[in-house]
């Protein structure tokens, strides 16, 4: 938790050295100028890597983590991580939309289903399969094959952050509602059919709890279950 | 900025919710994983998204429309995906996805090809598919 | 009606009796006698209308093509000349006889409906083959005629003896059938037609490039069909079926089929002197071996299977000499005794209760009680013995004046040793048939004894068929003078010299006989031997299948009884041995044929088992092993099909992009 504190303090700052970053750069073409070297990092390039840098580990803390309480806040931590990259890229809606959604409502539900599993408290030694090795082996390969081939691809390419902000909320907004209007309200479709789905896993799973005498209390209280 | 930073980074997030999602024992963990790759996706369109609006002139931004889906449709997943679980844990007491083995072979011992049957038997079979 | 129609309906007929027959067979046994017997009569009325309406005059000709066929166009077609016509009122006859007689004989029989149906079935087949004009239709008879043969034969197949009879007919005669198929094609490509007409036209112009070959094919099939030497042994083991498919089958019609076959396309073999010299060997051979063999069976109808091959050798012989008047009234009149005689046959069988002329020996009174068929069947046997002025001595005559005109030169275009063979070993065999038939006579009705035993009185359908069949073989000697108009215009009736001859030969031929019996009767008394099936109240077919199953069981073998009484025993001598057992020839044949054949079967028999399976199980068994391995990989567990999965995807990612980028 004080990391995360750490990187939400850190906000601002980091926006400041996107601005000031973004400011020393002029219009560039899509390939990469030869002045922009990875041998000098702007301060924009060194925020986005030191927080890349948080998230990754966060992310990796997430994963490893016997005690599995911990591993749902250590995702807090690779979210937010991953909230602050997409304001360093200067998309902000959907920065705050990730602080929103992802750490607003998603982990609070992660949590409340390790809660409902009866999800030891502490560590498990048993948290990891016997397949880690197998996993292990299967994630560093795609690691490598997925850096190398997106390094030898984009090394040369640049991000130009300057000017008006690619990710506003003006400037999303009117992407999403004069372009992308249809696919927004089919997504709406698919939202209601998940609540449906959802509700209709939740009363087969009653049902079949009605058979167990001790059942009785839990199905007497059916509104518990509606804030999901 | 380069590029190749975001995308770096959106890779190894990527990998490493694959291998949370290969290595985890507890469905919800592996539920944890598979947000983890998909906000790496999300890294990873916003980035281009950047790139290309700026670049190509491109105002389509079909990148972070794309994201604000995949958030979307993240959310609902984990909703049935919870849902999913819980079932399993009331009906099954567990929820870890390795003892969860109703598809492997020799499961039911009294099917039609279960075990391994006698010399003869298999002898007459290949006679008769013969 | 036209005489085309009616020509056509005669064949048509007892075929849609037989579809009947064999579709209401179970749901209406009443309609089944009538199915059998009207068809049957009315064929037989109509080929006596469409001979009346032939006259003897020119062929009738018809034909048709349903659909081109390739090459050689196959067309229905009828060719009706004077030997057609007469030969179908043969077989209309008898067959009619046979049907009204077998509603008697198999009176009781659960299998009579497809019995009827069958011989139904066959006398279609037998007259599509004698009005055929077209050589591939007259295959479609004789292939059914064949197929008719074997179910018929073993029409009693709770008998071991029936069913290796059957398939031992069906067997002989199609070895025959292959090179007669292949004889059939040479000679539709060297005349460019199966049409018999355009056939012999084709001879006469001397069209054909391969007589010889074609001829001594064919001749293989008639071998076969006709019970020939050396394809004749199916014959005598086909007296397992019943009386009256014998009387029908294997004495008047389907054997005749071959000669009837020779006969129509006589040209052909004629216009090769060698195969007529083969023919003329070979009915000599069949001649003389039959009438050893004859004399010296126990088995009543085995005397008179090997008789049949006998006189159809003696038909050969006159389509060897190249007169085919005196083959065809041979078969005439032979087709007529020779069924009466079958089926008188049948009636002692019924009435003795036995198969074997060592029991009838021994049985006293048996005259007494079928007084029909011991008069019939003494017409009848005088007529195969050629006594005048029964029918056979005039056809006989015929055959004998045919062979001596060849001996003695005067005749074009056959060679005269063929003749000379002929004449010399016709000679001998009337010897040989007047002997075999007196023995007959004797020991079937002069037997001394215990009584025989009651069966009842015959019905009186086969009493009367007996004596409507004994006309034929009465008078049908008066139509000497009519039949050259209807056949090729030759003489028939008899010389002078051949007659006394011939004549004289019957004549010591049964007075020999007549004293060995005499001589050797006595001993009858003193050897008891016999085992008699008395069934008072079963039916004559039932008697007849438990005798022929006794036969064996209770004498050691099917042919031959150790009876010291035997006349043809003391006539044949050291013979005898070897005359009953048909001179070896089965042997001969088992060691020749069926001994490597059962060799290669159990060859093929061992590959298969050994060879074959072994790859078809190793084809099972290696997928199975695979399956077990893989089976292993089946854990249940999604983590490990997903990271196999990912594996898998990374691998071909990386090699995809090692490919397209050229690495």
């Amino acid at each position: 938790m004080s990391l995360a504190a750490a990187a939400a303090a850190g906000l601002p700052q980091a926006l400041g050295f996107a601005r000031a970053g973004g400011l020393g750069q002029g219009g560039a073409p899509i390939a990469a100028d030869p002045g922009h070297g990875f041998l000098s990092p702007t301060g924009v390039e060194i925020a986005f890597l030191l927080v890349g840098l948080v998230t990754l580990g966060a992310a990796i803390v997430t994963v490893t983590t016997r005690q599995l309480v911990h591993a749902a806040l250590w995702l807090v931590v690779t979210l937010g991580g991953l909230a602050v990259e997409y304001l360093l890229l200067t998309a902000e809606f959907i920065a705050w939309v990730q602080v929103l959604i992802y750490v607003g409502s998603v982990v609070v539900l992660l949590l409340f289903g390790l809660m409902l599993t009866k999800a030891p408290i502490g560590r498990s030694p048993d948290a990891d399969s016997g397949n880690r090795w197998a996993a292990l082996t299967v994630a560093v390969a795609s690691a490598a094959a997925l850096v190398w081939v997106v390094v030898d691809a984009f090394r040369t390419t640049w991000i130009d952050l300057d000017g008006a902000a690619a990710g506003s909320t003006e400037v999303t907004g009117k992407a999403l509602f004069q372009n992308w209007v249809l696919p927004f309200e089919a997504l709406s479709v698919l939202l209601l059919a998940a609540l449906v789905g959802a509700i209709v896993l939740s009363r087969k799973a009653k049902a079949t709890t009605t058979d167990r005498p001790g059942a009785r209390t839990e199905s007497g209280t059916p509104s518990a279950k509606e804030p999901r | 900025m380069h590029l190749a930073y975001p995308a770096v980074l959106s890779a190894l997030l990527f990998c490493t919710g694959l291998y949370g999602v290969l290595a985890r024992r507890n469905a919800i963990l592996v539920l944890m994983s598979v947000e983890l790759m998909l906000n790496a996706v999300n890294l990873n369109l916003v980035a281009f998204d950047v790139w290309l609006s700026k670049a190509a002139e491109e105002a389509l931004h079909s990148g972070q429309a794309l994201t604000l889906f995949t958030i979307a449709i993240a959310a609902a997943e984990i909703g049935i995906g919870l849902a999913i679980v819980l079932a399993v844990h009331r009906n099954r007491g567990t929820a870890d996805i390795d003892k969860l083995r109703d598809t492997a072979e020799g499961h039911e011992t009294d099917g039609p090809d279960s075990d391994a049957p006698a010399p003869e038997t298999a002898g007459e079979k290949a006679e008769a598919t013969a | 009606m036209t005489t085309t129609t009616l020509a056509a309906l005669v064949p048509l007929l007892p075929f849609l009796g037989a579809a009947a027959g064999l579709l209401l067979g179970r749901t209406a046994p009443g309609f089944v006698r009538p199915l059998a017997v009207l068809p049957t009569l009315t064929a037989f009325a109509l080929a006596v209308l469409v001979a009346v309406r032939q006259g003897g005059g020119r062929a009738v000709d018809a034909a048709t093509e349903l659909t081109p066929t390739g090459s050689v166009p196959i067309e229905l077609a009828l060719h009706i000349d004077g030997f057609a016509a007469l030969v179908a009122v043969l077989v209309g006859l008898v067959a009619t006889s046979v049907q009204i007689y077998s509603t008697g004989y198999l009176r009781d029989d659960p299998r009579y409906p497809s019995y009827a149906a069958l011989v139904s079935l066959f006398t279609s087949a037998m007259l599509l083959v004698v009005y055929s004009g077209d050589l591939m239709v007259l295959l479609v008879g004789w292939e059914i005629m064949g197929i008719c043969s074997y179910f018929l034969v073993g029409h009693y197949w709770e008998t071991p003896e029936a069913r290796a009879a059957s398939i031992k007919a069906f067997l002989v005669t199609k070895l025959g059938d292959v090179p007669f198929l292949i004889g059939l094609f040479a000679l539709a490509v060297d005349a460019g037609s199966f049409r018999i007409t355009t056939v012999l036209g084709a001879v006469a112009s001397g069209g054909l490039d391969h007589p010889t070959l074609i001829a001594l094919l064919l001749l293989a099939g008639v071998a076969g069909k006709s019970a020939q030497f050396p394809l004749h042994t199916w014959l005598p083991d086909a007296m397992a079926g019943p009386t009256p498919v014998s009387a029908l089958i294997h004495a008047a019609t389907m054997v005749a089929a071959g000669v009837y076959f020779i006969a129509r396309l006589l040209p052909v073999f004629a216009a090769s002197s060698a195969a007529l010299l083969v023919m003329a060997v070979m009915a000599a051979v069949t001649m003389v071996g039959s009438g050893l063999a004859a004399l010296a069976q126990d088995d009543i109808k085995r005397v008179l299977a090997y008789s049949t091959i006998g006189q159809l050798g003696y038909m050969t012989g006159a389509l060897a000499v190249g007169d085919r008047g005196a083959a065809v009234f041979h078969l005439l009149s032979h087709g007529a005794f020779k069924a009466l005689l079958f089926l008188a046959a049948g009636v002692i069988i019924h009435a003795a209760g036995t198969n074997s002329l060592a029991a009838m020996s021994r049985m006293s009174d048996l005259r007494a009680r079928i007084p029909d068929a011991y008069w019939t069947m003494t017409v009848a046997l005088l007529a195969l013995a050629a006594i005048p002025p029964f029918s056979g001595f005039f056809s006989k005559e015929a055959v004998l004046g045919a062979a001596e005109h060849v001996a003695t030169g005067h005749t074009q275009g056959v060679p005269g040793a063929a003749g000379w063979v002929v004449l010399v070993s016709g000679l001998l065999t009337a010897l040989l048939t007047a002997a075999y038939a007196m023995r007959l006579w004797l020991l079937a009705f002069r037997g001394r004894g215990i009584e025989a035993p009651d069966h009842g009185k015959q019905p009186v359908a086969m009493n009367a068929v007996l004596w409507l069949l004994a006309v034929p073989s009465l008078a049908f000697g008066l139509a000497t003078g009519l039949l050259p108009d209807w056949f090729d215009g030759r003489d028939l009736t008899p010389t002078l010299t051949t007659s006394v001859l011939g004549t004289g030969l019957a004549l010591v031929g049964g007075l020999v006989t007549y004293g060995a019996w005499k001589h050797t009767t006595a001993l009858a008394a003193r050897v008891p031997l016999g085992a008699v099936a008395a069934h008072p109240e079963g039916d004559a077919a039932q008697v007849e299948a438990e005798a022929i199953a006794s036969h064996a069981a209770a004498y050691g073998d099917v042919a031959a009884a150790p009876d010291p009484a035997d006349p043809g025993r003391l006539l044949l001598g050291p013979l005898h041995r070897h005359a009953a057992v048909g001179f070896h020839l089965d042997v001969v044949y088992t060691a020749l044929f069926v001994r490597p054949v059962q060799a290669g079967a159990s060859l093929v028999r061992f590959l298969d088992r050994e060879v074959v399976d072994t790859y078809v199980r190793g084809a099972g068994a290696v997928p199975r092993l695979l399956g077990a391995a893989v089976r292993r990989a089946q854990t249940g567990n999604v983590q490990t099909y997903v990271s196999a999965l990912l594996a898998g995807t990374v691998i071909l990612a990386v090699a995809a992009l090692l490919v397209a980028t050229g690495a």
